[in-house]
């Protein structure tokens, strides 16, 4: 029951591909196609990373993190978030893994809320490709105004979201 | 040519992940062995949830193509153009593979600048498939609140580049 549970988002998704191969077929293989490139890139991507991850939290002392990114750390901690986010490879969903062993290393949530965001939205080589895509001027105009968003959309979260609130949070990323 | 940097990007990764997995294993092979059952676990962790995201996001890309999309915001969509693509780049989370050139095609097809930076921008930002995921790393408020920001502030965006475009 639990395994069921676990998988149940996969089991309707899956349902709900075939549904679509056979409603239509063309469409049904389309989304296959992005299925299969969406898997290769997480293929890539995440074992690296969760590794990185892992030699992260066994390696790098807590007091050491905190110093350049906990609390206190001022725009020193803001500039490293959006740099880490920035220089990433992967979509989004791989920044959220990233965000929890930040936690766990006791970096300031602000800080780890500017990182998602960067993640999100200046990330380099997204950036680059959007440049040959839409132009220079588009590109760096967005780029200029997301970095800026990001940091309010940070501080609004951290103004809405009680201290008790985000303890909780700290405390459960402990066991992801 | 987003392939060729992240081929550059992912290289990078599996280097600097190597050369740190060899430091840490002849400095102590007991704190490595520890590292790599703490990755492995919270891979783990995630992957029955990512599996569905990604088949979900599949069909979405599928079904909303650029043709589908091209139709909902025409050359004069104003307004309600800019709220369907930023509608509709908030749903599904496409790889910049697909969405600029989609952009592209659509900015061709007459879309505005405004409804296509409102696009990229709730694209990139907000993420209404992968709230699951959000949710088991950040809560279920905290991920809903920051989308919705988001989402709001991708007007903004499309107001500005708009702006922006037209000097």
């Amino acid at each position: 029951m639990k395994f069921f549970k676990k998988f149940i988002l996969f089991i309707i998704a899956l349902a709900a591909l075939i549904a679509v191969l056979i409603i239509n077929l063309k469409t049904g293989l389309r989304a296959l196609n992005v299925i299969g490139f969406s898997f290769k890139e997480m293929a890539l991507v995440l074992p690296p990373l969760f590794i990185l991850l892992g030699l992260l939290d066994v390696w790098v002392p807590k007091e050491k993190m905190m110093r350049y990114m906990g609390e206190g750390s001022g725009i020193k901690g803001i500039i490293l978030a959006i740099i880490i986010g920035s220089v990433a490879a992967g979509p989004l969903y791989a920044a959220f893994p990233v965000a929890a062993a930040l936690m766990r290393k006791g970096v300031k949530f602000t800080n780890i809320l500017i990182f998602i965001g960067a993640w999100s939205t200046t990330k380099v080589p997204m950036l680059l490709f959007e440049i040959s895509a839409l132009g220079a001027r588009f590109a760096m105009t967005r780029l200029a105004i997301d970095i800026f968003g990001i940091i309010i959309i940070a501080y609004v979260l951290y103004i809405i979201v009680s201290k008790r609130e985000v303890k909780a949070l700290y405390y459960k990323a402990e066991n992801l | 040519m987003e392939q060729i940097f992240n081929y550059i990007f992912n290289g990078f990764l599996y280097i600097v992940c190597i050369v740190f997995l060899i430091i840490s294993f002849l400095k102590s092979r007991e704190k490595t062995k520890k590292a790599l059952i703490k990755a492995w676990k919270s891979f783990e962790n995630i992957l029955p949830l990512l599996l569905g995201i990604i088949f979900i996001v599949g069909i979405l890309i599928a079904v909303l193509n650029a043709q589908v999309i091209s139709k909902l915001i025409g050359s004069n969509s104003g307004f309600i153009g800019v709220a369907i693509s930023s509608t509709v780049g908030a749903i599904t989370l496409i790889p910049g593979f697909i969405a600029f050139p989609t952009a592209a095609l659509l900015l061709e097809n007459g879309a505005g600048y405004m409804q296509i930076a409102a696009f990229i921008s709730s694209l990139m930002m907000v993420g209404i498939v992968t709230l699951p995921m959000e949710f088991k790393y950040f809560g279920k408020k905290i991920s809903i609140v920051r989308n919705i920001l988001a989402f709001l502030f991708s007007f903004l965006v499309a107001f500005a580049i708009s702006k922006v475009m037209e000097l």
